[in-house]
């Protein structure tokens, strides 16, 4: 989100009427800010390092690796990031060119189907997913369909939380394209390719693509950040992925619990930064 | 071309610039909108399935003896009812007062970062919210729990648990929700704080304006619509939130969400199967009045950014 909002650094000046009053005034918001926001982080780091009877250890974080059912809940939900990110842009941005450069009259359309998911929370949504699950045995046994709900529900990899990612994923990615699009003339650049004789896929791949690189490398962080924190859906459909895992290991380690949660606060710290990196890349080349 | 300019508020441009190169240019490109055919079939399979399933099962009651389907709005009328109800209007408590607490304090937080003229405090705030306004769910729970849960760092070092501290009570809840719900609001205000030029405050203060009189009649109706709309949005946020409120166990905040999970889980009355899917009907109704009211302020507040 951090990446969509422009961020302009023109220092604002301070009227010169009041300055003792402002400063103070300002101190205490941003100390007040400061405690709230920081002493949660301060003190789990506390908690997960201090311990009654050996004192301080970074033992929490070494057991993490160790622990069972890290590995696969953290590698499943890397799989369903990928995947997920791979089907949300594969089916949006080829809509969202097609509408720029000759269904204009579908934009409202692509508009309201991109934004009715921020309508409906993901537990209503989980709801009405599993209802269809329950179809299955009631409707669906003798029909070819049958076989498709066992198929997208498979433990190992299962399609259908992929199937809600891309929704749930749907409004993000399509107002981080928007803003791309919005700051390319997608038109003019295809017909000069086209009427220099480059092939459609070449249009694609190596104009309209590189021009968009940061604001697809936006979507599919956000993407990312979304499939890597989500714990609704997956937690009541039953699949283990790695919200669900650090909720299950909380029962019995509470240390170790606290101790990833500060591990993925920190990974979303750093796909943001990788995030703005690139967008900043793409601003000073321009 | 005087006609084209009324075809869409906030992007006359391309539209303009799209219709007035299609007649021309379509013999040279193929037709455009299959590339949309994909989109909308996954959206219709993906999304529309589980809404009519949804909207299907929160009508059908099913007898519990006999195992006959009828539709009825008998599912919904008890929604509305007694425990319920009450869970409804928790959450609906609970994501008001988490919205407007955020709104004010995440403006505060807004006008004293952007009033600064230190650009590392400015960068440091704002990529610090962009951090928390995404970090949510499970990680968030765990966070706060370790300070001010039962056990917590901060609990037992201050003796908070024997003066009758709950992080588990309605304000223990609303506190953890404002710490996505503050960066969130710094997101939504700050390019609205910049875009108040000091020319109008120079105006007004040279008019003999007060600082009151200036935020009265300048500021905050400038930044009415940003205001507003970062409310609307840090109600839906509140108002979704599940993961959060799930994770820190132990919660006696009747919430609708906890109670879908419930009611999805099998912990139901027989016959009441489908109380899951009639307070995710509510649900919906509310976050889409939320939404009906943010999108058209969204749009409005963007005209003085510019």
């Amino acid at each position: 989100m951090v990446a969509v909002t422009p961020i302009l650094d023109t220092p604002r000046a301070v009227s010169p009427g009041r300055p003792r009053r402002v400063r103070l005034w300002r101190g205490l918001v941003l100390g007040v800010a400061a405690v709230y926001f920081l002493v949660p982080m301060g003190t789990s780091f506390w908690f997960t390092v201090h311990n009654e009877r050996q004192g301080f250890s970074l033992d929490a974080y070494r057991r993490i690796l160790s622990a069972e059912g890290f590995g696969t809940s953290m590698l499943l939900s890397l799989a369903l990031a990928a995947v997920t990110i791979a089907v949300v842009l594969g089916l949006t941005l080829p809509a969202m060119l097609a509408v720029r450069l000759g269904a204009p009259r579908l934009r409202p359309v692509l508009e309201v189907v991109c934004t009715l998911p921020l309508v409906v929370p993901p537990i209503t949504f989980v709801s009405g997913i599993g209802t269809v699950l329950r179809w299955g045995p009631d409707y669906l046994a003798a029909t070819p369909f049958w076989a498709t709900l066992i198929a997208i529900q498979n433990e190992t990899f299962p399609v259908v939380l992929v199937l809600a990612y891309v929704v749930l994923a749907l409004p993000f990615v399509h107002r981080s394209l928007d803003a791309g699009l919005r700051a390319i003339d997608v038109r003019t650049l295809v017909e000069a390719a086209r009427n220099l004789g480059a092939s459609w896929p070449h249009v694609v791949f190596r104009v309209i693509v590189p021009n968009l690189r940061s604001a697809i490398a936006g979507a599919s962080f956000l993407t990312l950040a979304l499939v890597l924190g989500e714990y609704t859906v997956a937690a009541l459909l039953g699949y283990r992925t790695f919200p669900v895992w650090i909720v299950t290991v909380a029962g019995s380690e509470g240390q170790l619990s606290v101790a990833v949660s500060l591990l993925s606060l920190l990974i979303i710290w750093l796909l943001l930064l990788v995030l703005s990196g690139a967008g900043a890349k793409r601003r000073s080349s321009s | 071309m005087a006609t084209e300019i009324t075809s869409g508020p906030g992007a006359a441009g391309d539209g303009v610039r799209a219709r007035a190169g299609g007649r021309a240019a379509k013999r040279a490109l193929p037709p455009s909108w299959p590339a949309v055919v994909p989109l909308l079939v996954f959206v219709a399979l993906a999304f529309g399935i589980p809404a009519v399933a949804l909207l299907l099962g929160a009508f059908t009651v099913t007898d519990p003896r006999t195992r006959i389907s009828s539709l009825s709005t008998a599912n919904l009328t008890e929604s509305l009812r007694g425990n319920y109800l009450a869970t409804l209007l928790g959450s609906v408590q609970l994501s008001a007062v988490v919205a407007v607490l955020g709104a004010v304090l995440g403006a505060f937080l807004a006008q004293a970062v952007v009033t600064s003229r230190s650009r590392a405090l400015r960068e440091s705030v704002l990529s610090a919210s962009g951090v928390l306004a995404n970090f949510g769910g499970v990680p968030l729970a765990f966070l706060w729990v370790a300070t001010l849960g039962n056990s917590g760092v901060v609990t037992s070092a201050l003796g908070l648990g024997e003066a009758g501290w709950s992080l588990y009570s309605f304000w223990g809840l609303a506190l953890v929700y404002m710490y996505f719900s503050v960066p969130l609001m710094v997101l939504v205000l700050v390019p609205a704080l910049d875009g108040l030029k000091t020319q109008w405050r120079e105006a007004a203060s040279n008019s003999g304006a007060t600082a009151w009189q200036y935020w009265r009649y300048v500021g905050v109706p400038v930044l009415a619509p940003s205001l507003l709309g970062g409310v609307v949005l840090l109600f839906g946020g509140a108002f979704a939130a599940y993961a959060t409120a799930a994770a820190m166990t132990g919660s006696t905040v009747p919430l609708v969400t906890l109670q879908i999970a419930d009611a999805l889980t099998g912990n139901v009355l027989i016959g009441h199967e489908n109380m899951a899917l009639a307070l995710s009907l509510d649900m919906i109704v509310v976050a889409g009045l939320v939404m009906a009211v943010y999108l058209p302020l969204q749009r409005r507040s963007t005209r003085w950014l510019r």
